[in-house]
């Protein structure tokens, strides 16, 4: 048994008005992979604040341990000095700068302020090496992909003497590929004694690297399972989540599917930076009403790009194909345009092209169909509410009120702010893209549950999924797309996540 | 939902409404304070009723400006020309007026909206190549001061006719002549009864939107504030009747400030451009993706920050009864205080016409005060600048807290 690396107990830390985290006990052993895991708000971040000195030392009851000695943190350079560090969800790197800048930004391998760009470069090398990221040392980052800046991230951790790795959603925004990659570069550290912590809420990924998974719930340990002693399903950790059995993840639902309501056919994209390529190629698919239908593909595909194409070209030029909604061409040239026709995106990225923060809950739900509350372009501030009430009641957002800002509310309630906004255009087709992404388990089972209303009412469900097993679970009828073409269509019976991947990899070989 | 729940969610209690609105109601307060604060020192020169006529005068133009540099600064942008579009539509005017004779009546509206055209040359270059408003603008400034320049060519232009000045100088006749203006205190009962009017239409106006408020079960200011705040506004704007009633009476300028100020305000809280506006201006790419035309929605505050600045260039030359090449210099940063000072947000989605407003008076009370306290433009400058620096530290300090 190796010992105990670090150890936090009875950790308390109280906001005016909340107490986000009671009593938190988290145990790391040296040289593990220990998960923590945890709905939203459960405490993750906070604990993790604490223990890299956000939180100083006096602004918390309890005790952190850390190689035997109690340590009280008051800046995050403390906890840096001992070899504890975070690796945050959004990457704090320089998009302007090269890697080796991005790596000694802040601690640059200098003599009296001048620094020996030769030394850096090839220490910058020796650290690409070990997470094995085959890239320049000069590349600038904005050059490099989201995987690949990730790994910059471990190497600038590693160029610091790391002993306490801690990585927050590390694969949140990666694809498969890369996110077995870092996994797999997780391992390879352990195997050389470097003790990791990892938040996620990919279940499956957990399972694959962890030696202990810790459980936090509503600001207070669960339990801690250790891997190595039972085999731990998903299931059983999903129930230390929520306090209770999820029998089914995903709700039963009778598909009732209709006349076909938006026809897509042999949509060909450019891309929109790089104008001379073609992204997307001969791209056909349809949706009927009353169907939930699911496009798979690895990141990078051109999911997003085909349904932002089809919105009102909003990505992309040189746009060519034919958009049908039941049976008859409609323009979809503009955003408005879209709209008018019948459709409605909801964006993968809710923060930044989905919501606007600042304003409250009931301006964003009646954002994108003004007319709908309004006479003559004077808003009928009444009637707004009573739109925005019922759509926060229906959809069960938690919030104080309809006035509250959307940048206070949970990821899950956001994401149910912007489906208001768009179920208020009354459209019949919704494309949803990554609608569960960043939100908790709970919150994902009532998002499901919208989903299935809305097929019940009979609209059109086009749903862009990174997570199989959600696609599996939620869709009549899956496309799968690689390399900006469809290279499958697999019905309910057909699909699953070996035949998606197999025609994942045959069109890889064909092209 | 309940209908007993649905009341609870939507009434804030008075200290959650204090801490949300503590921006506005600590402006208001900031400038009653600052009004006392010169009164007393001042031994109430400032609100002898030529100084209140004066004070009116001399803001006007910046006020009327704020309100367009509002939707500017709450759209995402910045304009640094309006003190040269003040400059250039004074020049031509007095062109117009002057040495070509063509009347007022024509050369009013075709100087808005020759300012309109300009507000457009550069809503062109923001909205649609993207160019930012801060460079696009600060050419503006240059090139539209050096086209006053070759207009004027160079020397002042004046005086204008009669029927131009009236513009800032006049004043609306009295329609209700009840005493004789040599011998009563009151020299203009109509300016008093029409402020008394005005307040009593603000308090029933006030008073049926809370009913109606409450009716729908909406958002509601607790009544204690309400009630306060109009009796503070009620006061001071009777207060402020009563000293212009005992003068000339109301000055034209201050008519038409107050017809923009409730049009704006209008605009801003209740109309849907006016929300697509702040939408933009907090999140442009979610606007735009909410199906804004939001390169259309740029263009136009240029459009109309240009016919605004016009207005303000026209009754600055008509109360200087000249037109000069430099005029209007320095304007634009009194004008982008004014909004910031009145709580907007550099970065755009948030600010209130109201605020401006204030902002601007608060601005024009200091320069009046400390003009008759015979304090010189170089420690004025120099207070000036604390107070933007300490409205904004406020704001910050708020964010943090809260």
């Amino acid at each position: 048994m190796s010992k105990t690396l670090l150890e936090m107990r009875g950790i308390t830390k109280t906001f005016p008005g909340v107490k986000a985290l009671d009593n938190v006990n988290l145990k790391v052993r040296e040289g593990e992979i220990h998960a923590l895991v945890g709905e939203n708000g459960a405490g993750k971040s906070t604990l993790m604040k604490v223990l890299s000195g956000v939180y100083p030392a006096g602004s918390y009851e309890g005790e952190i341990h850390f190689d035997g000695e109690v340590r009280r943190f008051s800046t995050i350079s403390d906890s840096e000095h001992l070899g504890i560090i975070i690796i945050h969800q959004e990457l704090a790197l320089v998009p302007l700068l090269s890697i080796a800048e991005n790596i000694f930004l802040g601690n640059e391998v200098a003599t009296n302020g001048i620094i020996d760009w030769k030394l850096a470069f090839r220490r910058t090398q020796e650290l690409l090496n070990k997470v094995g990221l085959k890239e320049p040392p000069g590349t600038l980052i904005t050059d490099i992909g989201v995987g690949k800046q990730q790994l910059v991230e471990i190497a600038k951790a590693l160029s610091k003497k790391v002993r306490l790795l801690i990585l927050d959603e590390p694969t949140a925004s990666l694809n498969e590929k890369d996110s077995d990659a870092l996994l797999k570069l997780l391992t390879e550290f352990r195997a050389q004694g470097m003790t990791s912590i990892i938040i996620s809420h990919k279940l499956n990924e957990i399972k694959k690297v962890a030696d202990q998974i810790t459980i936090l719930r509503d600001g207070g340990t669960v339990e801690t399972l250790d891997c190595h002693n039972e085999d731990i399903s998903e299931d059983r950790i999903i129930k230390g989540m929520v306090g209770r059995a999820m029998e089914d993840r995903y709700p039963a639902r009778e598909p009732k599917i209709g006349e076909t309501l938006l026809e897509v056919k042999n949509w060909n994209v450019f891309h929109q930076h790089h104008r001379d390529r073609q992204f997307l190629h001969d791209v056909s698919f349809n949706v009927r009403a009353g169907e939930v239908v699911g496009i798979a593909g690895l990141m990078g595909a051109g999911r997003t790009e085909t349904a932002m194409s089809i919105f009102g070209k909003s990505w992309g030029h040189k746009i060519t194909g034919d958009v049908l909604m039941r049976g008859k061409p409609v323009d979809v040239s503009t955003i408005q345009k879209a709209i008018k026709a019948g459709l409605a995106y909801v964006t993968e990225d809710r923060k930044h092209l989905g919501l606007v923060l600042i304003n409250n809950i009931m301006h964003n739900t009646t954002l994108a169909n003004l007319k709908g509350v309004s006479n003559a372009t004077v808003i009928d501030n009444h009637q707004e509410a009573k739109v925005a009430a019922g759509y926060r009641s229906k959809l069960r957002i938690r919030s104080h009120s309809i006035y509250q800002e959307a940048v206070n509310l949970s990821g899950g309630n956001q994401q149910k702010v912007v489906l208001s906004k768009w179920l208020f255009t009354n459209p019949e087709v919704l494309i949803l893209d990554e609608p569960t992404r960043g939100i908790d388990v709970g919150a994902k089972f009532e998002i499901y549950t919208i989903i299935n209303q809305l097929a019940a009412e009979g609209k059109g469900i086009l749903m862009i999924s990174s997570e199989m097993p959600e696609l599996l679970g939620t869709c009549d009828r899956i496309y799968v797309m690689n390399e900006g073409r469809i290279v499958a269509e697999l019905s309910k019976a057909e699909a699953s996540q070996e035949s998606i991947m197999r025609a994942i990899m045959r069109s890889g070989e064909k092209h | 939902m309940s209908t007993d729940t649905a009341t609870k969610t939507t009434q804030p209690s008075v200290g959650d409404y204090l801490k949300k609105n503590i921006r506005e109601y600590g402006l208001l307060v900031a400038l009653v304070v600052i009004m006392i604060f010169f009164q007393v020192i001042t031994n109430g020169v400032l609100f002898r009723p030529v100084n209140i006529t004066n004070l009116v005068l001399q803001n006007s133009f910046i006020v009327i400006m704020a309100l367009g540099m509002l939707l500017i600064i709450v759209a995402g942008h910045i304009d640094l020309s309006v003190g040269s579009i003040v400059a250039f539509i004074g020049a031509i005017s007095a062109i117009m007026l002057v040495k070509w004779g063509v009347p007022a009546i024509i050369v009013v509206p075709a100087c808005i909206l020759v300012g309109a055209l300009m507000g457009a040359a550069q809503g062109y270059w923001v909205a649609y190549q993207k160019i930012p408003s801060f460079i696009v603008t600060l050419a503006g400034m240059l090139v539209f001061r050096g086209m006053t320049y070759v207009v004027l060519g160079g020397r002042p232009v004046g005086p204008f006719p009669k029927d131009f000045q009236i513009l800032s100088t006049g004043f609306v006749p009295d329609l209700l002549p009840l005493t004789d203006p040599a011998t009563s205190l009151i020299k203009n009962y109509f300016a008093l009864v029409m402020i008394i009017l005005l307040v009593v239409y603000a308090v029933y106006a006030g008073l049926r939107e809370r009913r109606m408020n409450a009716l729908h079960e909406t958002e509601n200011e607790p009544f204690t504030f309400f009630a306060v705040q109009m009796a503070i506004i009620g006061a001071v704007a009777v207060f402020l009747g009563f000293q212009l009633a005992t003068y000339r009476g109301l000055p034209n300028v201050l008519v038409i400030m107050g017809v923009l100020i409730a049009l704006y305000t209008f605009v801003t809280t209740r109309t849907t451009i006016g929300r697509r506006i702040y939408a933009m201006g907090g999140n442009e790419k979610a606007a735009k993706l909410s199906g804004i035309n939001t390169e259309r929605l740029t263009f136009f505050t240029f459009v109309n920050m240009g016919a605004l600045a016009a207005l303000a260039g026209m009754i600055i030359a008509a109360r200087l009864n000249s037109a000069t090449p430099k005029a209007g210099v320095g304007f634009e940063l009194d004008v982008i205080a004014a909004c910031f000072i009145g709580g907007a947000s550099a970065s755009g989605g948030v600010g209130k016409i109201t605020g401006a407003v204030i902002g601007a008076f608060i601005m024009g009370v200091m320069n009046n005060g400390m003009s008759i306290m015979g304090i010189g433009i170089d420690y004025q400058q120099l207070i000036k600048g604390l107070v933007l620096l300490a409205a904004v530290f406020f704001d910050v300090y708020n964010k943090n807290k809260g």
